[in-house]
């Protein structure tokens, strides 16, 4: 039976087997490769998108669960030649280093901007959970605070 | 030693036809391509002219009518924004406008072999090279005909090889044609221009012409192998945080992993390998395998099983369905065994003497002794990107996507496991998901081009976490012993023995040596290869001995009752060192008192060329809760190219050692490594991670290594610490296993 959900703004229609997680289907089936797989236990977050605006580590999330549902994927966050007031501030503070997790984390991010809009040291704590394997916390947290900066100017 | 394969062997998969340029100076597109040369067969270490049809070459750069200029680099991108920095030192004696500069990574040919910038070059300009080259230079060099040749990145020497040896010439041999170019068409003396920014001009007359402009008239010169070098006070692109070329891909999705490529008609397949290492398949029972749509083969390559279908999810479903026997292997070995045998190795004494000078028996009867124990576990890698490799097997060789550390040597791998002549293989490079070290193995490569030869169709490998993390190269877990004795504030001996366990580091390289000044020293090492097998793993055993040295360090100044870091220059005449370690006071304001509650702790590594000290400042809670506030680094890595980017190296090293020195232990029971994921081999957040402050000492020296020496001194760093909070001495990692943890 076909799944349908509508994905960065197209309503797209999936058949698969309703047990496979949103990430292969978006990865493999629809051809969005921006969001990673990490660990397949939702422990990293490189698997983040938004379902319905919320923050999902979607490598276990069964593609049935977001029948219906809007989901935004890391290519649906901006077009290519205008990046959000995140992926600017994650620009300027030259954030990514092998830049795996970093679609995840700009997910984790938009979301709680959308949700928080100016969010303290303790609130990103407890929001961007994701792993880096690089280490880029530093400028995460400074680029979170710029983007909230960014995003009340436009 | 025989031609180089530029000459000799042509490709039989002549995908890159970009590769006949390569042989020298030359036309494309109207413009001017141009690689730097010498010869592959001269070992000795004088002279670096090569004859122009024995060329190969190193680093290229490419200048095209319209000014645009691609550099291409010869290292894999893993998330030093290495592309980007030796691209400003070859920009930066171009006189190139950095606008109009883009990197490409070189491909995978022989021609872009580390050892080209090795013997004939490097050596020949008596330049700083690491020891730890020249084995492997040798051992390049010596088969560089036969293919089995290295592109490696990693030892942090991008930046210090490639860059400073490589691309700074290719940039000024580019610039002298340009403007031999222009002289010609001007018909003025070469010395009456100037280059800047893409533009040559002749004062006295008022002309100029771009770059782009020039090209074309430059391919027919000979270039210069010993072009002027700039001035560093000159120097405009060199030492400015230019941004990053790769992190706008990196934002928005569209930067390509390994993990990422997608071939027309492609399949993915699961693998599984044997719990027990070392063990084969058995037999496979499939009974229990449910039938699903898109499921392809089972394939039993022997060492591993893998299962294809047309998503990965769906073979990994079924790969978790079948029962797979698996036989043989080392079933008994455990962390206790490892431990066992090291300890047994160390109680022998069949010691290999690394240093020895004066007479430490005496000195350490002579005074108090101090002793102490250290034991550090096997650590994995953990990339955030797991293994995997994709490969395109045709009639006439392979295609093979895969993000390598040292893609020549895995190219050269995967043919010889497809019964390939090296030329058939093309390794397309993508982005790697971090490598650490990892990514410079080659039972990965290996692996997938068996399943692919069953598979029979473009396919996809990927390992899920666990078995990444079950199947590692891991960091040797290792025991070490260290006595010392103090008298009247100064160290008189030190005695050193201590467990190698062959991580695949020549010992030219290896940290074998007291760092500080002593005049007694019995420093002895019984080799004692792990069973469990290993590799390197960033900073490779500095990280082991910079725990060892930097913790006694500190347990000598202790018994001395001297302040650690004064105690740490009363030892060094090393002038590095001591500058290091007096800025490092200023900056983590070390003479300041701290509020209640706080302490720091001190440790300062030299590797890679590079000199790194380090304060922690940490609070340790009632219940053991361990929270570092604030990480102080001060680095002498010789001339520093890109501040940001290299101060993102460092602040990663410290996240990565830390993680390590928290939570990293890597254990064996029966036979099987017991962590699967990151629940049981926990990384860091962002919630934990320390403010950090990094400041380089301003140097005109030749770069040094910056991907790796911040890793070693913050873990004795975190431990000396902890010492001073709580009075316990830390010898034995990671920290979690005594009762703390992270907050």
């Amino acid at each position: 039976m076909a799944t349908r959900f509508e994905l960065n703004g197209d309503t797209v229609s999936v058949d698969v087997d309703p047990d496979m997680p949103l990430l292969w289907v978006v990865r493999e089936q629809i051809g969005l490769t921006g969001t990673k797989f990490g660990c397949g236990i939702a422990a990293c977050g490189a698997c983040t998108m938004h379902v319905d605006g919320v923050a999902t580590r979607t490598c276990v999330l069964p593609v049935a669960a977001v029948d219906g549902a809007t989901v935004r994927t890391i290519e649906g966050i901006a077009p290519v030649d205008t990046p959000s007031a995140v992926q600017r501030a994650w620009i300027e503070h030259q954030v990514p280093q092998c830049g795996y997790c970093q679609s995840g984390m700009i997910m984790a991010t938009e979301a709680l901007l959308d949700e928080t809009p100016d969010p303290t040291d303790d609130e990103i704590d407890a929001a961007i959970t994701n792993i880096c394997r690089c280490g880029t916390y530093d400028r995460i947290r400074a680029a979170v605070h710029t983007a909230a900066a960014l995003r009340r100017e436009a | 030693m025989t031609d180089a394969p530029a000459k000799t062997k042509r490709s039989a998969v002549r995908k890159w036809t970009r590769r006949s340029l390569l042989a020298t100076a030359g036309m494309v597109g109207g413009g001017l391509a141009l690689g730097l040369t010498l010869s592959p067969n001269r070992l000795t270490m004088t002279g670096d002219v090569a004859e122009k049809d024995e060329a190969i070459l190193n680093t290229w750069v490419k200048i095209a009518p319209d000014n645009r200029i691609t550099v291409y680099y010869p290292h894999s991108e893993m998330g030093q924004g290495v592309g980007t920095g030796l691209a400003q030192m070859l920009a930066e004696e171009l006189e190139a406008d950095w606008s109009k500069i883009t990197i490409e990574q070189a491909p995978v040919t022989n021609d872009y072999v580390n050892s080209d910038l090795g013997r004939g070059y490097i050596v020949g300009d008596g330049a700083r090279i690491p020891n730890f080259m020249y084995p492997m230079l040798d051992f390049a060099f010596l088969h560089i005909a036969t293919g089995l040749v290295g592109q490696l990145t990693g030892g942090s020497t991008a930046i210090r090889l490639t860059g400073q040896h490589g691309m700074r010439r290719a940039g000024a041999a580019a610039r002298e044609m340009l403007m031999q170019a222009a002289a010609d068409r001007w018909d003025v003396p070469i010395a009456s221009l100037t280059a800047r920014d893409s533009v040559i001009t002749h004062a006295d007359s008022g002309r100029s012409a771009t770059f782009g402009a020039l090209a074309s008239d430059a391919p027919g010169q000979t270039p210069n192998l010993k072009p002027a070098l700039k001035p560093s006070s000159d120097y405009r692109i060199v030492g400015q945080s230019k941004p990053r070329l790769d992190i706008p891909h990196k934002v928005n999705g569209t930067a390509r992993f390994g993990m990422d490529v997608t071939l027309p008609g492609m399949v993915y397949a699961a693998i599984a390998l044997p719990a027990v290492r070392d063990a084969h398949v058995g037999a496979i029972d499939d009974s229990g395998m449910t039938p699903r749509p898109g499921l392809g083969q089972v394939v039993n390559i022997g060492a591993a099983v893998a299962v294809a279908a047309d998503s990965y999810w769906t073979a990994s479903q079924a790969l978790n369905e079948l029962s797979i026997t698996w036989e043989g292997g080392q079933r008994d070995l455990s962390s206790d065994m490892v431990r066992a045998t090291q300890q047994a190795d160390l109680d022998r004494g069949d010691f290999e003497v690394m240093d020895a000078e004066g007479d430490p028996d005496a000195a350490l009867q002579s005074g108090t002794m101090y002793e102490a124990t250290f034991e550090v576990p096997y650590l994995a890698h953990a990339t955030m990107e797991p293994l995997n490799c994709t490969l395109s097997i045709t009639d006439t060789g392979a295609d093979v996507w895969v993000g390598h550390q040292n893609q020549l040597f895995a190219r050269n791998a995967i043919a010889e496991a497809l019964a390939l002549a090296p030329e058939q293989v093309t390794l397309h490079p993508v982005y790697l998901g971090g490598g650490f070290g990892r990514r410079s193995e080659t039972d990965f490569v290996v692996l997938p081009a068996r399943i692919a030869q069953v598979v029979g169709k473009p396919v996809k490998v990927i390992w899920s976490r666990e078995m990444d993390m079950a199947n590692d190269m891991y960091r040797p877990a290792v025991l070490s012993r260290m006595a010392g004795t103090v008298e009247n504030g100064r160290i008189t001996a030190i005695r050193h023995h201590y467990i190698d366990a062959q991580s695949g580091m020549p010992d030219s390289e290896r940290p074998f040596a007291f760092q500080y000044d002593v005049p007694n020293r019995d420093i002895a090492r019984v080799i004692c290869p792990s069973p469990l097998s290993v590799g390197p793993w960033r900073s490779v055993d500095f990280t082991q001995m910079g725990f060892f040295n930097e913790t006694f360090m500190d347990d000598l100044a202790q018994a001395a009752d001297a302040d650690p870091l004064q105690f740490r220059l009363d030892h060094s005449s090393n002038p590095r060192i001591r500058a290091v370690l007096e800025r490092l006071r200023a900056e983590s304001d070390w003479t300041l008192e701290l509020p209640p509650g706080r302490s720091r702790g001190v440790a300062m590594v030299e590797s890679f060329g590079s000199v790194v000290g380090q304060v922690a400042e940490i609070s340790v809670t009632g219940d053991r809760g361990i929270r570092v506030h604030r990480v102080t680094s001060v680095l002498d890595c010789g001339r520093l190219i890109n501040p940001v980017a290299g101060k993102a190296q460092v602040t990663g090293s410290v996240i990565f050692g830390l993680t390590s020195a928290l939570f990293g232990e890597i254990t064996l029971d029966k036979g099987a490594v017991v962590q699967r994921n990151f629940p049981d081999y926990d990384m860091l957040r962002l919630a934990n991670a320390p403010a950090q402050n990094v400041h380089f000492i301003a140097s005109d020296d030749p770069p040094g290594g910056l991907g790796e020496p911040a890793t070693p001194p913050i873990t004795p760093a975190l431990t000396n610490a902890i010492f001073r909070a709580t009075g316990e001495r830390i010898r034995q990692l990671p920290i979690s296993k005594h009762g703390f943890y992270a907050v």
